[in-house]
């Protein structure tokens, strides 16, 4: 379908359904204007943070953050986006009513990859060059102490419960199961090489952690600490060096799981139950992180070589548009305005 | 309810499985000789700990990791002299016990060392010499440091990928540097680049460096490159560091040098960024205060090699080591952009070649559109059909 009537149809599509909102929900709207869902994307390269419409699909800000953006997440309260820059040492704070950058928090050296805690008032922040993961309280803005962990930790993830947080350090191959109660490490589990990023099932079944060298989601059952089962990818025409599994999304069902396979340019749908792939989406260059609308009608995946976001239809698995941002886009978050 | 006294009751085996066990204690040897110290530029003469510091590292990596799994890593580093026995210094590394070695040494040495010590895993970190991959390999000799035609063949494959196909070719006198030019000879005919002419450059053993030595250089250089046919690029064979570093900028036509100075091939540099490591370059200049080298790096990934085996197969011995090594299971990640495998023929790592201009990476072999069957990896270097490597004879 050509570009230009795919889009059209999609903006028919998408002015009958606000027409039918709009309706719905008069008086509210009148009070308030309807809340609009903003992605915003952290621009590595560009120190940048770029504000994506997602009625609109257009970017409708940029806003200049610190020395290389990389983790970005909406805080629960949905008050600010926090941003990791990486090359300043600390996480800053956007409020997002002005998208403007208010407030820093003390994130310790080089933070890149951080989580909240699933009440919203504490922060686990992944600093690269220590080997530990720093506890930050949002709403003093002070650190709480610190945990010893592998070798450049990244991926962070608190279980849906709230009780136990990972951490996946990129060298030492490990996910560490860390007892949020003690803020001691209870288990260790050894996946492949270069483990990014971990990503829980909703129901807290299974945890998912992508290793980028080998290639390989590990699927670990989080009571046993072992891992029950690897999901692997082959493309026909790629080499297998250029597969390079890093962020994670996994659907509220918990049915579909998405993984960005880097260099090889493509998001992996997996059937979650068989752990199978069903599907491939090509999608721009070096894709790294991603983020569902609230709705999960819509994937956003941050492709970075080619400094755009691709928007997956996540019913139809389909790419649907891309959008250009700033320079090497890193993470992406989503936010209601 | 149910699940959490579960946890606990899974927290409290691991727990105790955990202060139950014994420590393993994992010890590495590094047997290394003196790096020579005549370069033409300061900035190139090598630290005292030159490749010892990235075992060090790679030590310290691994026993981060080691502490949640009861291992331990330690390195003995020993020195030797030219008079020193690199066989007997083997030797007595096996009697206390040391099954694993790292080794710093010239070809010829390390054969020595490698065939007094059969029993032992050995990991050449020093030596490019593609005899060690091809007629005299050994079925102990693991090279984590990339062969002069796995380093000739990056940079010619970036020299096409340029246009910059017609080579003036600069030999120096010295038998390293001859094997160097054999290499990037090679590498010409294989990716069709053209050599217009090839000059040697005698080293009539001056000094480097003299106090008033660049007035000299000045008008040296010119003349010497002057009579060339018409070139892209000169490409200078000199590892002995007796010329190369002269060229730049000196020649008769304004033209870029390539090989041993100006745009150089290497396994790793000080400004590389990419990929994640300047994790690895800050840990680094954290522990050392200095940079990373390709000597640091090519002992940094022997040691971690080591460590990924101890850690995923809990490999212990030599045998069991080499096999996982050759396994489909082990990836070494190194911050090159994608796994480093080991080729299970002659036992070199596989590797991405860096280009460095000195103060930037300039490109990452191999280039786009140089294809391979099995791994892109492969087009730099001998491949297995040409390879003159048996391993059941070493």
């Amino acid at each position: 379908m050509p570009a230009l009537e795919r889009m059209t149809r999609t903006m028919w599509w998408r002015g009958a359904f606000l027409g039918a909102f709009l309706g719905a929900a008069t008086a509210v709207c009148l009070a308030q204007p309807a809340a609009a869902v903003m992605a915003y994307v952290s621009n590595e390269k560009g120190n940048t943070v770029s504000v994506i419409d997602t009625d609109k699909w257009q970017v409708v800000k940029t806003i200049k953050v610190g020395q290389r953006p990389r983790g970005i997440e909406i805080t629960k309260d949905g008050k600010y986006v926090l941003v990791a820059v990486g090359d300043d040492d600390t996480i800053q704070m956007i409020d997002t009513k002005t998208d403007e950058v208010v407030d820093t928090l003390p994130s310790g050296p080089d933070p890149e990859l951080f989580i909240e805690d699933t009440r919203g008032n504490l922060v686990y922040v992944a600093n690269e060059n220590d080997n530990t993961v720093t506890i930050i309280d949002i709403n003093k803005r002070t650190q709480l102490g610190s945990v010893q962990v592998g070798v450049e930790p990244e991926g962070m993830e608190v279980s849906p419960d709230g009780k136990i947080l990972i951490c996946t350090s990129e060298t030492t191959n490990m996910a560490h199961f860390i007892d949020l109660a003690s803020r001691k490490i209870v288990a260790n589990v050894l996946v492949d090489s270069r483990p990014r990023f971990a990503a829980f099932k909703p129901d807290g079944s299974e945890l998912w952690v992508s290793s980028e060298i080998g290639g390989t989601v590990s699927v670990i059952d989080p009571v046993k600490h072992v891992v029950t089962q690897k999901i692997t990818f082959a493309i026909a025409g790629l080499r297998a060096e250029a597969i390079q599994p890093v962020g994670i999304g996994i659907t509220h069902d918990g049915k579909t799981g998405f993984v960005a396979l880097g260099p090889a340019n493509r998001i992996a749908v997996v059937d979650a139950a068989t752990h199978k792939v069903i599907k491939y989406l090509l999608v721009g260059q070096r894709v790294w992180h991603m983020a569902f609308t609230p709705d999960e009608k819509y994937l956003l995946t941050t492709n970075g070589v080619s400094n755009d976001v691709s928007i997956i239809d996540v019913p139809a698995l389909k790419v649907v548009k891309t959008i250009q941002v700033g320079e090497l886009p890193w993470g992406v978050t989503i936010a209601r305005h | 309810m149910i699940r959490t006294l579960f946890l606990a009751a899974a927290l409290c085996v691991l727990v105790s499985k955990v202060a139950a066990a014994q420590t393993t204690e994992i010890k590495i040897g590094y047997l290394r000789e003196a790096q020579s110290k005549t370069a033409i530029s300061l900035l190139d003469i090598p630290a005292p700990d030159d490749g010892l510091a990235g075992a060090q590292l790679a030590i310290d990596d691994n026993n981060t990791t080691g502490k949640f799994l009861n291992q331990h890593f330690a390195l003995e580093a020993t020195h030797l002299d030219n008079a020193d026995d690199p066989a007997a210094a083997v030797a007595k590394l096996a009697a206390s016990g040391v099954s694993f070695a790292l080794l710093d040494l010239p070809a010829d040495a390390l054969l020595k060392a490698a065939d007094a010590g059969r029993g032992l895993l050995v990991f050449n970190v020093g030596a490019s010499d593609d005899r060690l991959r091809e007629e005299d390999c050994r079925a102990n000799v693991v090279h984590t440091a990339p062969s002069r035609s796995m380093l000739a063949d990056g940079l010619a494959q970036y020299l096409v990928w340029k246009q910059w196909q017609k080579w003036l070719l600069v030999v120096g006198s010295h038998i390293s540097d001859k094997l160097f030019a054999d290499a990037l000879r090679r590498a010409a005919k294989r990716f069709g680049a053209k050599i217009m002419q090839e000059k040697i450059f005698a080293d009539t053993g001056g000094a480097r460096r003299t106090d008033s030595g660049l007035s000299q250089i000045q008008s040296q250089i010119p003349l010497f490159t002057q009579s060339a046919p018409d070139y892209d690029i000169l490409v200078a064979a000199d590892e002995s560091q007796v010329f190369a570093e002269y060229l730049p900028y000196r020649t008769w036509l304004p033209r870029p040098v390539a090989g041993s100075a100006g745009l150089v091939p290497t396994s790793w540099d000080g400004s590389h960024d990419q990929w994640g490591a300047v994790q690895l370059q800050n840990r680094f200049v954290q522990l050392f205060h200095r940079r990373m080298t390709a000597r640091d790096m090519q002992a940094w990934m022997a040691v971690r090699m080591i460590g990924e085996a101890a850690t995923h197969q809990r490999a212990h011995d030599p045998k069991q080591m080499l096999d996982f090594f050759k396994s489909r299971d082990f990836a070494l990640a190194a911050f090159k952009g994608q796994k480093l495998t080991l080729r299970d023929w002659n036992l070199q790592l596989r590797q991405p070649i860096l280009l460095s201009d000195g103060r930037v990476i300039v490109s990452v072999a191999p280039e786009p559109g140089f294809l391979h069957q099995f791994s892109e990896l492969d087009t730099l270097g001998v491949d297995r059909p040409e390879t003159k490597c048996r391993l059941s004879k070493g």
